[in-house]
């Protein structure tokens, strides 16, 4: 009976042979290549990169092979990796206005400068399940108008901010704000390093959390001022160099919802703004995370702070899929010493209990 | 500490040791305040690791930063060299540091440990590296970080003396069984990790320093070699450690702390040592 405890080496190795087994599946069965999963399970891939707070395609799809479609795994793998890469630096902040947008679309306004764009989105699919997807057969090419990369796509929220009705975004101060992968999470945390956290944190863990906002649970009547999703440049300043070079275009959501509010003692009234971004294509978690971002500025905006989506410690220390997930799951591993101990204290006081119940019938008898 | 800025690991596409030198700077500046300030908590940058969160990740950067060549490992989880978890990690840092493993307390000069202190007691020029899933020993009294950090700060610890107090009047005695509060150098208090209590008198001027490493939580605490350890108790109800009526089956130990197993189908127990290496040390010594 004490070989029970023994013997972990063996099969631990074991176990991995095993789990490496059941990733590959039936071996009469086509292996995924990384590829396919990069282009037909791209959805997936760019929820792997937004959490995993690392674009690249190729090691998102990798991750994704590898935990055999377990996102939150995946969202994991890639963690670990990028932890252990150099930084060079901070790219100099994206400007989304820059954007060639594949989708925009607002639902404050029936028109905007720029004009509405539907692009993909499945928000008018009827979920029928498209059994021809089933069978093999090669699928025509969608036609798609031409797009002007040029044309600068101004947002909707600056119009409204021209009238003074929109607040106006927080004018960058200068300072490259804290990294949140290189240091601590202190509270009280200021807004950039909370929008570090948001973007990310699990989507399912936000989406709760926004629409706890739109069901009364500190509830800030949003509207969507702008989605769009497309490509833009990123760049960054090498020291040696002292100039802007561009380094990539990458794929964003980006999120900027337009929320009542109804003034403090030294604003007016006006509407104010929640922000989400992700990687790639994203809306529901650009979308979840605004909300709560909204949320969460409670307290610069003189609220009242009565829910879980507006406590900054609350939403912060809970939003990462892989601190929660690993901290659940630990309770799979040995705690027999703990348990024993509080066996042993169950035990004394049940026999104290035990104890003082068998005085009192003799001394009932006695009387 | 040996010089450790070499990379040549067996897997060469990692610095030595996992991480890179510029993190492991960063803890062993954060474990220097530790020590330097006894029981208080610091906060680091603390890493995503190859393993989990909750498998011991902060106790394996503390490690990771501190070890080098020269170094002799030991890991256990639950007391024993040969749970899973403690096999895993013990592995990771063979491939990862080429250290020197052993199961022996004595060989040992970096002891890796979840949820027990080795029986053995350590020898000066020993660390005692323990992974602690929530640092704060306030946290179930009070969940705000900014709220117990401002506790701390002003000594304010009533609310575990009440707390204490409410299990005695509720049960007659401290039901706390495990992660039993202390008071480290009589000015912070400590969460001594998920160790059963029956541990918590080894922490008390112990010769060896003790390495606190939360991961998830990226606090680093520590417990300089002959520091003063309490348990917090009261004049009237005195701090108390488990006992057993058994012996251990396989040792005949009456000192150590027994792990109980279920024999057969009618529930028949067994007890035995939860530390390993003390078990087998006193098996072999009784040996002609």
């Amino acid at each position: 009976m004490y070989v029970a405890v023994k013997g972990g080496e063996t099969a631990i190795a074991n176990s991995l042979d095993l789990v490496a087994d059941k990733r590959r599946g039936a071996r009469d069965l086509a292996e995924l290549t990384l590829d396919q999963i990069d282009q037909q399970l791209g959805l997936a891939v760019d929820r792997v990169m937004t959490e995993g707070s690392c674009y690249d395609r190729s090691l998102a799809a990798l991750a994704i092979k590898q935990a055999r479609g377990d996102l939150i795994e995946a969202i994991f793998l890639l963690r670990a990796y990028r932890t252990t890469l150099p930084r060079f630096g901070d790219s100099e902040p994206l400007d989304t206005t820059r954007m060639v947008a594949e989708r925009r679309i607002s639902s404050t306004f029936k028109d905007v400068p720029g004009g509405q764009v539907l692009g993909p989105t499945y928000d008018y699919t009827h979920r029928l399940l498209d059994f021809s997807l089933a069978a093999a057969g090669e699928r025509p090419e969608a036609p798609t108008a031409p797009v002007d990369a040029a044309q600068a796509l101004p947002r909707v929220g600056d119009i409204l901010e021209r009238e003074g009705m929109l607040e106006p975004p927080p004018a960058a101060n200068g300072e490259a704000s804290q990294d949140i992968t290189r240091t601590p999470l202190v509270m009280p945390a200021d807004r950039p390093v909370r929008l570090q956290n948001l973007a990310r944190g699990d989507e399912g863990f936000l989406l709760a959390l926004g629409y706890s906002t739109q069901r009364g649970y500190g509830n800030n009547h949003p509207f969507v001022g702008e989605i769009r999703y497309g490509q833009v440049p990123v760049a960054f300043v090498p020291e040696e160099l002292g100039f802007e070079i561009e380094l990539a275009e990458i794929d964003v959501t980006e999120c900027d919802m337009v929320n009542q509010f109804a003034g403090a003692h030294n604003i007016p009234p006006q509407f104010t703004r929640g922000y989400g971004l992700a990687f790639g294509h994203a809306e529901r978690k650009a979308m979840a995370m605004a909300l709560v971002d909204r949320a969460l500025r409670a307290e610069e905006l003189s609220e009242n702070i009565t829910s879980p989506a507006q406590d900054e410690e609350f939403v912060l220390s809970h939003s990462d899929s892989v601190e929660a997930s690993g901290f659940v799951q630990h309770l799979k591993l040995p705690h027999y010493v703990d348990f024993q101990s509080e066996l042993v204290v169950v035990r004394t006081l049940r026999h104290e209990v035990e104890e003082r119940n068998r005085q009192a019938v003799l001394d009932q008898a006695a009387e | 500490m040996p010089d450790t800025h070499d990379t040549s690991s067996s897997d060469s596409a990692y610095n030595y040791a996992y991480l890179d030198e510029q993190t492991k700077r960063m803890i062993r500046r954060a474990i220097l305040k530790a020590v330097a300030v006894p029981g208080y908590q610091v906060p680091f940058g603390g890493r995503e690791m190859p393993l989990p969160y909750g498998w011991g990740t902060g106790g394996i950067q503390v490690t990771a930063a501190i070890i080098g060549r020269d170094d002799t490992l030991k890991v256990i989880d639950q007391g024993a060299d040969d749970t899973t978890n403690a096999v895993s990690i013990r592995r990771f840092f063979a491939k990862v540091a080429d250290v020197a493993t052993t199961t022996r307390t004595e060989e040992a000069t970096v002891i890796q440990t979840r949820h027990r202190v080795p029986e053995t007691p350590l020898k000066e020029g020993q660390i005692l590296v323990f992974q602690v899933p929530i640092p704060e020993p306030l946290r179930m009294l009070e969940p705000r970080e900014t709220e117990t950090r401002t506790l701390h700060a002003l000594t304010e610890y009533g609310g575990m003396q009440v707390s204490l107090y409410e299990s005695i009047a509720r049960h007659g005695r401290i039901s706390k069984a495990y992660n039993y509060p202390v008071l480290v150098n009589g000015r912070y208090m400590m969460s001594p990790s998920p160790i059963p209590k029956f541990d918590n008198p080894k922490l008390d001027n112990n010769a060896a320093l003790q390495l606190y490493g939360a991961g998830r939580e990226k606090r680093i605490y520590a417990v300089p070699p002959y520091t003063p350890v309490k348990s917090l108790d009261f004049d009237d109800h005195p701090f108390e450690i488990e006992t057993w009526s058994e012996c251990c089956a396989l040792c005949g130990s009456k000192e150590s702390f027994l792990d109980e197993m279920i024999v057969d189908d009618d529930g028949k127990r067994l007890f035995v040592c939860s530390d390993t290496d003390y078990c087998q040390e006193r098996q072999q010594a009784d040996k002609p």
